[in-house]
């Protein structure tokens, strides 16, 4: 072998060894600092344009970003593997579940060493993700619940737009007889749809009352409120002519497209979520609708918060960043760029921007008052004005550690007693009765 | 007593003997290298997490132990005895008998009829078997989102149709009086199956026992009764366990329309609570992971002595040609 093949053939060798080395290197960085993420996933303009401002605030971490919601089964999957997300992004309902069993780790380290302002979240969505006194999870965004209410369908039936209202329930009974149209013994226009079992912690809170007590520990599906809750909504579907009836018209609606209940007349009122105004403006722009506040009886707007959040389960390898993450996606300066984005893109297809509602109070304030731009039409820019409003008038249930099956166990009875098979009070007892065993053995 | 023994030794030892060589033979070999990968499967995806779950039903296993944060508490009986405290297990039970009891009868009428005028519709009967097999193939999840739409009591395609001959329709989707005969009659939809296998022993009868019998003045009634059904009775017997197997396992169509987020949402009707649902809930919605083992047990004992009774009830009325049982 000649003296130039050596010392090529020397060059090629350190080359290569050179490489394993840097690619070696390159992998244990990559493992170290990657942050994990689970249920979360690549989504919409706002949720993507959130996902890179946040990846910025790790300091050159990769993130793992995996297609997909959360999903129980998978997550058990990964928790008896040991292969554990670094943080898990979820509806903040289930929160309760998994921090009742230590599967979720308290964020009061993190709260404190990244220093997190606890005062810029809406307090009802922290009293969804507090178990026993602690955080578990950084609420994102929030979907409060107003009610929906078609004019032209109040204006045909001759009511009074005042009566479509929770208030008095006499006269919203009365407004609901009027609205509704069947034909031939089928429903062909619904008046007022209470949306029970859905919104049941609603028509109790009209009360004052809650289905479980503050410290989560404690069913009362079968109070006198619940059960009286129960009676006035399920009247509202028997004036229909019975679930059956009533359930099977609603199947039929196409609630998502431009042909949805609203544009064509088939439902005088609803209460529903925030993003509902979203869809509506996006596909039938045209419809003529007024939004009001859920009432409670002395006439107080309430809403019941729902919405997701992000926790750290046990195990995870990178808890600060983590926490870095979660503390980026719901802080106030991301949720400003994101809607400021999807505010410039809508402007520029022509689209109406209804606005962001998120769990963080400073958050909205900023979106509502330096972005938001009436869009001209009266309908959905009062709607917008109210949306704003609602989530003071927020509550969530309390975080309770038997939580899945205490609402399972009311939407089941309050299906028996639509379903004609139980009177509330007897569906409300055996809710009751399953409820408490489940956060017996849980607690 | 020692000549017994010494008598009995030597044939034990023969035989085990021709047990061992067969092991020599290549075809065994052959045999045994092709059964293999089903035995491992068998071991290692069925029978070990079958054993696995028979120890899980007399835990309290759940997230904690799954996750590995606490050891796994035994509580010997416990779970078994809440299944009998448990009014949701009966209702799940009467729901799954109910719907059983209904499918297979319907299933193996309909999969006959439609194998008896295949065999009868000559040329054309590869389009119609290729025809009636398509709905056998559309997805599970397909076919639960179909229900809801085909029998929707107030726009359904079926009550439409009843409309036009002066019937009116009930509410399938959601009275719980009609929710089962919905689910039966989308199951009956699929019936693809076990029309081959009709097919295929239809098409094993002896034509000369027809001609016999028609020269004997045999009605085709009788025809049916007495030449068809004996010899097709294997066939009969075989779908007749497959497919209570399956009625008892019911889940994929059942909670896609009703649990699993569809149009019909949360507000889903005690109806439809059929067994396998309500055991994937408890394990997998509440984590309660050991008494969800217990209720697979239970389902599996039962499914045993159904199968067990069906086969010691068979020995009656099957008939193998040939002679063998």
């Amino acid at each position: 072998m000649s003296i130039r093949w050596k010392w090529g053939a020397l060059l090629v060798a350190v080359a290569a060894l050179c490489a394993v080395a840097v690619a070696g290197l390159a992998g244990a960085r990559s493992t170290a600092e990657t942050l994990d993420i689970y249920g979360f996933g690549p989504g919409d303009d706002v949720a993507n344009g959130r996902a890179e401002i946040a990846t910025k605030a790790l300091g050159g971490a990769d993130v793992n970003n995996p297609r997909g919601g959360f999903n129980d089964q998978a997550f058990l999957a990964q928790l008896a593997s040991g292969k554990v997300p670094d943080v898990v992004y979820l509806s903040r309902s289930s929160v309760g579940t998994y921090a009742a069993k230590n599967a979720f780790l308290p964020l009061t380290n993190c709260i404190k060493n990244e220093k997190i302002d606890l005062k810029q979240y809406r307090a009802a969505a922290l009293k969804e993700v507090t178990y026993k006194g602690k955080i578990y999870a950084l609420p994102e965004f929030t979907n409060q619940i107003t009610i929906l209410v078609n004019n032209d369908v109040v204006k045909q039936a001759g009511v009074d737009l005042a009566d479509v209202s929770t208030t008095k329930w006499a006269k919203l009974r009365q407004a609901n007889k009027k609205m509704l149209k069947t034909d031939g013994g089928k429903v062909t226009r619904i008046g007022f749809d209470p949306k029970i079992p859905e919104f049941f912690p609603l028509w109790v809170k009209w009360f004052g009352a809650d289905l479980v007590s503050k410290d989560g520990l404690k069913a009362q599906l079968n109070s006198r409120q619940a059960i009286a809750a129960l009676e006035f909504t399920a009247s509202l579907i028997r004036d229909h002519g019975g679930w059956n009836r009533f359930k099977a018209f609603r199947d039929t609606w196409d609630f998502f497209g431009a042909k949805n209940q609203i544009a064509q007349d088939q439902v005088g009122a609803f209460p529903i979520e925030s993003f509902y105004y979203n869809v509506l403006a996006d596909n039938s722009p045209s419809v003529n609708i007024t939004a009001k506040f859920f009432t409670n009886r002395k006439g107080g707007p309430i809403t019941l918060f729902a919405g997701s959040g992000w926790a750290i389960p046990r195990g995870s390898k990178d808890q600060s960043l983590a926490c870095k993450w979660m503390k980026s996606m719901t802080a106030v300066n991301t949720w400003v760029a994101v809607a400021k984005s999807r505010f410039d893109t809508r402007k520029r297809q022509n689209r109406a921007f209804t606005g962001l509602y998120t769990a963080n109070t400073r958050a909205d304030v900023k979106i509502f008052e330096d972005i938001y731009e009436r869009l001209g039409k009266k309908d959905f820019d009062d709607a917008v004005r109210l949306l704003v409003q609602a989530p003071r008038y927020g509550f969530a249930l309390p975080l309770s550690p038997g939580g899945a099956e205490l609402r399972q166990a009311y939407i089941d009875g309050i299906t028996r007693v639509l379903a004609g098979q139980q009177t509330p009070r007897a569906a409300l007892n055996q809710a009751q009765r399953e409820a408490q065993a489940a956060i017996d053995k849980n607690k | 007593m020692a000549s017994v023994t010494s008598t009995a030794a030597p044939g034990s030892h023969s035989r085990a003997r021709r047990w061992l060589s067969g092991f020599r033979e290549r075809e065994t070999r052959y045999a045994l290298a092709f059964i293999f990968p089903w035995f491992f499967g068998f071991v290692a995806l069925t029978a070990g997490p079958m054993i696995a779950s028979l120890y899980f039903s007399f835990t309290d296993y759940g997230v904690e132990q799954i996750a590995g944060f606490e050891p796994t508490p035994f509580v010997g009986l416990d779970n078994y005895r809440t299944l009998l405290d448990d009014p949701k297990i009966v209702t799940a039970l009467e729901n799954t008998f109910t719907f059983t009891l209904m499918m297979v009868p319907a299933t193996m009428i309909v999969a006959l009829a439609l194998a008896m005028i295949l065999l009868r519709i000559g040329r054309a009967a590869g389009f119609f078997r290729t025809l009636f097999y398509l709905p056998q193939i559309t997805p599970p999840v397909a076919v639960g989102i179909l229900l809801l739409l085909l029998f929707n009591g107030s726009t359904g395609i079926v009550n439409r149709g009843l409309e036009l001959i002066h019937v009116p329709g009930p509410f399938w989707t959601t009275d719980p009086q009609w929710i089962k005969p919905s689910l039966v009659i989308i199951s009956v939809w699929s019936v693809g199956g076990t029309m081959v296998i009709f097919l295929a022993a239809l098409r094993s009868v002896p034509q000369q026992l027809y001609e016999a019998a028609a020269m004997d003045g045999a009605p085709p009634w009788r025809r049916f009764k007495d030449v068809t059904l004996p010899l097709i009775s294997p066939a009969l017997f075989f779908n007749l366990i497959i497919l209570t197997i399956a009625g008892l396992q019911t889940f994929t169509e059942v909670y896609v329309a009703y649990f699993g987020g569809g149009s019909a949402g949360a507000e889903a009707p005690d109806a439809a609570l059929m067994y396998s649902i309500y055991l994937f809930r408890e394990a997998f919605e509440f984590f309660k992971m050991g008494y969800a083992s217990a209720m697979a047990w239970l389902l599996f004992v039962i499914i045993m002595m159904i199968t067990l009774v069906n086969v010691v009830v068979s020995r009656r009325f099957v008939f193998y040609q040939g002679g063998q049982r």
